[in-house]
């Protein structure tokens, strides 16, 4: 049953994750389920946290607005019994942060931060990132051009090359 | 101006030139219709017979690094080895019916495969049974290869399979060599169940006919496990089972299928096929390697958002009252279109002339095909929503 559920949950998501904008009585066609139990289903993965948020993806380079974006490489000193989740916690509070990773390797954490300007993100990593106690060194990689961001190739999209009618 | 478009004097085409067998075999039901389509903007095409997604990039890659290589030479006529024994251990694993690698032989798509099992095999005007609506290239194919093609029309009420009383009738008569046919079907979508296997092999054992079952859509297969005639007990030595990677890989462009056969058929097959086209391109052999080696989760990934869209399109198709079963493999719907009243071609120019949405009338696939029209779901899903709700207000106004 636990396995029968947990298909079902994958194959939601799946769709989901595919075709964000659908209503759930249209999930619930695609994947041959009724659609109170897809509804149900919908509930409890928010509820749990597993559905996490639906966001559109915007080429913002594409539509103008000025915009830098830096990958940080932070040091950290880890405190007892919490690790680095404390104080990564806390950076990703930030707006200006708009993704934070816990990584194996020579650094601690990948913050990702965007700003208007080069010196928004530099003043950011000056005066609220590298001062945190924990934070032992921070090096800052500026980002020049994004080709694929979530999956999703920013490149223009190619016309469908197939003929119009086939056997 | 194209050479079809203008007006020639029929001495200047060189029409006496023609052989008859070809010049009367009629253009196909497809053609007129793609011409009309293509003068229009802003279609919606649901009447394309392949993927909406391109070759997974693994595959591509592995392709465009063999022709860095060098790889660019003939292979052998048969096909690489590697891809030999690749698609055997494949079809092996698949099918759970022995094959060795030199039982396969490598084609330019399941096309030439088709045209290669009838030529090996018809004496002229045999006949060669096929069930249909069918792919468009069975009937010619046959009439080209110098047999007689035989339709069998299956019906709806009947989810389109094939019966053996049928069938039975059909090779009662006169000199009939072949049964020729699909599953999954291009139309209907339907899979060949059970009780049509066994009577396909029932009667292809007392009559002693050979067998040829084009599996193109067998990876397309939603509900339960595909279940092929060569499996059937009796069936190995009398089947010509042609396979491809075009639509389960989405690698219609590339042309590179395979065939497996009884030995001597084979042979024959590979000694046309070496006579005419060589072997299939190096690239495309390279890339279908890849495809089999590493192609399993972009295959399956594949298959699921088909599956969802199949769902959608026969739910839609019932909600505006179009009859539609629900397919069991392949990529196409097959709706009545009986309730509006409509011939399969009326209805078709006419939604694409109202509602610019263009689907394939089901005469194109034989006259058993007439009061249906096929509407691929390989569409992205804003083109196929979109597309729906332009065919239900033709429907229902």
């Amino acid at each position: 049953m636990e396995e029968k559920e947990h298909q079902n949950d994958t194959a939601l998501l799946e769709a989901l994750e595919a075709h964000g904008h659908l209503e759930p009585g249209e999930l619930a066609v695609m994947l041959g389920r009724e659609p109170a139990e897809v509804e149900a289903a919908l509930e409890r993965l928010r509820s749990d946290n597993v559905i996490v948020g639906q966001r559109i993806l915007i080429n913002w380079e594409k539509a103008g607005r000025d915009r830098v974006v830096a990958l940080i490489a932070v040091n950290l000193t880890p405190e007892r019994d919490v690790g680095f989740d404390k104080v990564a916690q806390r950076i990703a509070r930030f707006p200006q942060v708009r993704s934070v990773h816990l990584m194996s390797g020579t650094y601690d954490l990948s913050v990702v931060v965007e700003g208007k300007s080069l010196q928004e993100v530099a003043s950011f990593v000056a005066a609220k990132l590298a001062p945190i106690d924990q934070v032992t060194q921070t090096t800052t990689h500026f980002i020049l051009k994004t080709y694929k961001e979530d999956g999703l190739l920013l490149e223009e999209a190619d016309e469908d090359p197939r003929l119009g009618v086939t056997p | 101006m194209s050479l079809e478009s203008r007006v020639i004097r029929s001495d200047e085409a060189g029409e006496r030139f023609v052989a008859p067998t070809v010049a009367e075999v009629p253009p196909s039901g497809i053609r007129r219709f793609f011409d009309l389509a293509s003068q229009m903007e802003e279609v919606i095409s649901l009447g394309v017979g392949e993927p909406d997604f391109a070759t997974p990039w693994h595959i591509r890659d592995a392709a465009i690094y063999s022709v860095e290589r060098g790889y660019t030479t003939y292979t052998p006529n048969a096909g690489l080895p590697e891809l030999r024994e690749a698609v055997a251990r494949y079809l092996t694993r698949e099918r759970g019916v022995e094959f060795r690698g030199e039982q396969v032989l490598i084609t330019v798509g399941v096309s030439e495969g088709i045209d290669l099992a009838l030529r090996a095999v018809l004496r002229p005007r045999e006949r060669v049974l096929i069930p249909e609506p069918s792919f468009v290239s069975y009937a010619p194919g046959t009439t080209f290869a110098g047999g007689t093609p035989v339709g069998i029309p299956l019906r709806a009420e009947q989810r389109f399979q094939l019966t053996e009383a049928d069938l039975r009738a059909a090779a009662a008569t006169g000199r009939t060599r072949a049964i020729l046919l699909a599953s999954p079907n291009n139309p209907t979508g339907s899979v060949l169940g059970r009780a049509s296997l066994e009577a396909v092999a029932r009667v292809a054992r007392e009559q002693d006919l050979l067998v040829i079952v084009d599996e193109i859509y067998a990876e397309l297969v939603y509900d339960g496990p595909f279940e092929s005639l060569v499996a059937l007990p009796g069936m190995k030595e009398r089947t010509v089972l042609l396979g491809g990677f075009s639509k389960a890989f989405a690698m219609t462009g590339w042309r590179v299928g395979y065939a497996v056969a009884p030995p001597a058929v084979l042979a024959a097959m590979l000694k046309i096929h070496q006579y005419t086209v060589m072997c299939a391109p190096t690239p495309a052999q390279v890339a279908a390697l890849e495809a089999l080696r590493n192609g399993r989760e972009e295959r399956q990934r594949m298959l699921r958002e088909y599956d969802r869209r199949r769902r959608l399109v026969v739910h839609r198709l019932e909600e505006m009252g179009l009859d539609c079963h629900l397919p069991g493999g392949a990529f196409y719907a097959f709706p009545s279109i009986a309730s509006t009243g409509l011939s399969s071609e009326e209805f078709t120019e006419r939604l694409l002339r109202q509602e610019k949405v263009a689907v394939v009338p089901g005469s194109a696939f034989g006259p058993s095909g007439e009061g249906y029209v096929r509407i691929s779901y390989a569409a992205g899903l804003p083109q196929l929503e979109e597309a729906l709700r332009r065919i239900r207000r033709f429907v229902t106004s």
